[in-house]
């Protein structure tokens, strides 16, 4: 047993599980939603990028950029709700909840594919 | 780049993840912990915006005060804890980052890459110069004055940061190292579309002969020049088509043989083929009649192979054995006056000092002519270092191989006409070799004259093609005047003109161009920039033949053409 694989696969997991736990729930209402679970999400996914740098392989560049995705449209929900709760002063609306919830979907969409590339390499493996 | 920027990630993975790290831990803590609003009450914890806000400008300028509203106790006691963390991996990611940028492998991989895409960035057609010891040093200096683009592997990593020293007019892409593997001659641009010739001149003649096989292989469409020094190595270089094989030895001694036969000839061609605008070479005339040669290896035997047949008598002096078919020899250094005498010192009319040791060849030098003062002594030098030695004795004649392959690879590059016209001369007698030797001397004082080509087409001398496409007659002496005052001539010789296959020497100043004429002159570098810019410029091209300046631009060259009509009617 490889400790290195230990954590990576842990982490990339992590990453879509938290992303999942903070995306499931009805779409519109905020209290269903926890900012905790998307902070969580957020840092996760960074480890989790920063531990895909520097594989030269085509399975590793692709594995990069799906977390650079996830990482771009988490940082971008949370930049929503931060801008809905302090600059605008609108609250958690309805309307701003499910476009923070949505962004996360699609992140929880690239951290799918990035645990099914797990999969695949893990399946392919000889060793 | 792609290595490197991997490099740099691959190591920088575990301070980044630290980073992130603390980070998130200050700020979840942060975001937790109850705060006291201005009057010391209790106050709900930082939002994650305002917690992220805080740890940012926390964690790069400490001391950057608390919010507007305060912190409570617990908030600060959370904030200390926080700022030696972040402080901690801050400092662990930029010491592993500055660590990484000295790293040894890690600058190596920067300076080829950067060479890579240097070499990859060239505009202009370029020759590569394997090895930069004392020849490939001559060669790059000659290049640059020239303004010659070249690029440089050299072996020794001294070597290309004495390079960087030298203050070369261009920046020149050098790599250190050995350009006998095919991969670095690749990464130099061997497969380059403006590479024109590989010039394979190391010290060691293995690597050159690998290097001439590199390319013969991976890009035969170039030409390679190498140097080689004994006899297989040439002759396996030969075997697969090298362009040119510089054997010093072998053109030292034609030359030392030209030289005794017919001196006024060998004097044109030293001239002709010396580095361009180096002080005039002295004058050698080496006496007929009997010589000693000192040292009887691969030097030897190819000086001797060219003095007998030109009917001078030769004695050897060698130490080792196997002298058994020479007849006239003595076996010894020749650095001592009693082998010297044995040989015959005082009937010889020269001494050949040519082994390869310096110090030896000196010594023979000086005793030599402590036995017989008038002898003409020919030394060997077989290190640059030692030219101030050479330079005190003052010997007739030295013999530095560096010097001649240097000469050598310059005239065959930069005047492929140069050949053609050395091809004639042999066929000249010594009166008229001897007139013009007269007169390339005095062409740029007491310097040599650089020699170049020059074709009458569109790309090298676009008005005077297109002047002449348009049947406007102009002859040789009416192009060669100066473009700053036409009515001084310029100082340059024509040797040489080449139409198709016929070949005109030294062609008089009426002589009526046509398009396509190969020119080969001689003159000052000043002089080729300037006739280079009479023959682009239509401009220049017409003040130059009729004296009359015109302004480039059309709309003033109309107005004068509507003047000159407009005043002729009367």
């Amino acid at each position: 047993m490889n400790l290195e694989k230990v954590i990576f696969g842990f982490f990339i997991v992590l990453a879509a599980t938290l992303n999942f736990g903070f995306f499931i729930g009805d779409i519109g209402r905020p209290e269903l939603h926890n900012g905790y679970e998307l902070f969580a999400a957020i840092v996760v996914n960074l480890i989790a990028t920063a531990l895909k740098f520097g594989d030269r392989t085509q399975i590793g560049a692709v594995h990069l950029a799906t977390s650079l995705v996830a990482d771009l449209q988490l940082i971008a929900a949370a930049v929503t709700w931060a801008v809905a709760v302090h600059v605008t002063g609108d609250g958690m609306t309805p309307h701003v909840t499910s476009s923070v919830v949505s962004l996360s979907g699609g992140a929880l969409f690239a951290n799918v594919v990035s645990v099914v590339i797990l999969i695949a390499e893990t399946v392919m493996l000889r060793r | 780049m792609n290595s490197v920027f991997f490099l740099l990630l691959r190591r920088l993975r575990m301070p980044l993840i630290l980073v992130t790290l603390s980070h998130a831990i200050a700020v979840l803590g942060l975001t937790l912990i109850p705060g006291a609003d201005a009057n010391g009450e209790p106050a709900p914890p930082l939002s994650f915006f305002h917690a992220f806000y805080f740890i940012t400008y926390t964690a790069t300028t400490i001391g950057y005060t608390e919010p507007v509203s305060g912190f409570s106790d617990a908030q600060r006691l959370w904030v200390t804890a926080c700022i030696y963390l972040l402080v901690i991996s801050w400092s662990y990611s930029i010491v592993t980052l500055i660590a990484l940028l000295q790293d040894k492998g890690f600058q190596n991989t920067l300076t080829v890459n950067r060479f890579c895409r240097r070499v990859r960035n060239i505009k202009e057609p370029f020759y590569m110069v394997c090895g930069c010891g004392e020849t490939g040093n001559l060669i790059c200096r000659t290049f640059d004055r020239i303004g010659h683009a070249f690029v440089v592997i050299e072996k020794d990593e001294l070597r290309v940061q004495e390079l960087d020293l030298q203050d070369f007019k261009t920046d020149t892409p050098a790599l250190a190292a050995d350009a006998s593997i095919p991969d670095n001659l690749l990464r130099a641009g061997l497969m380059h579309p403006k590479c024109r010739a590989v010039l394979a001149v190391t010290s060691d003649e293995q690597a050159n002969l690998a290097i001439a096989i590199a390319v013969r292989l991976l890009n035969p469409s170039i030409s390679v020049i190498a140097q080689g020094r004994t006899q297989s190595v040439t002759a396996n270089m030969a075997s697969f088509g090298t362009d040119h094989i510089i054997n010093p030895f072998a053109r030292f001694a034609e030359h030392l043989a030209l030289a005794i036969t017919a001196p006024e000839r060998f004097r044109l061609i030293e001239l002709l083929t010396t580095l361009p605008e180096t002080p005039l070479p002295e004058i050698h005339r080496p006496p007929h009649g009997r010589w000693i040669l000192c040292g009887y290896g691969r030097f030897g035997r190819l000086i001797a192979e060219q003095l007998m047949p030109a009917g001078i008598e030769l004695t050897i002096i060698e130490p080792s054995r196997n002298l058994g078919e020479m007849a006239n020899s003595v076996r010894g250094q020749g650095t001592e006056a009693e082998t010297l005498l044995r040989a015959g010192i005082d009937s010889a009319a020269g001494i050949i000092a040519g082994s390869d040791n310096d110090v030896n060849n000196l010594s023979i030098a000086v005793t030599a002519t402590e036995l017989k003062p008038d002898l003409f002594v020919v030394a060997r030098q077989n290190h640059h270092v030692n030219t101030p030695l050479f330079d005190a004795y003052h010997d007739d004649y030295t013999m530095v191989p560096s010097r001649i392959v240097a000469q050598e690879c310059i005239a065959i590059l930069t005047t492929p006409l140069l050949a053609a016209f050395l091809g004639i001369l042999r066929e000249r007698d010594e009166a008229w070799s001897s007139a013009l030797v007269r007169r390339l001397e005095s062409l740029c004082d007491g310097l040599t004259p650089a020699i170049w080509g020059v074709r009458l087409n569109i790309s090298e001398a676009q008005a005077a093609y297109r002047a002449l496409m348009q049947d406007r007659r102009i002859t040789l002496g009416e192009i060669l005047r100066d473009g700053t005052d036409c009515s001084q001539p310029l100082h340059a010789i024509t040797l040489l003109i080449r139409r198709e296959d016929e070949m005109i020497l030294l062609p008089p100043g009426d002589f009526v161009l046509a398009p396509g004429d190969e020119l080969l002159l001689a003159g000052s570098f000043d002089t080729r920039r300037n006739l280079e810019l009479t023959l682009y410029r239509p401009s220049e091209l017409d003040y130059v033949l009729t004296g009359h300046e015109i302004t480039g631009s059309w709309v003033w060259n109309w107005l004068a053409a509507r003047r000159k009509h407009g005043g002729h009617p009367s």
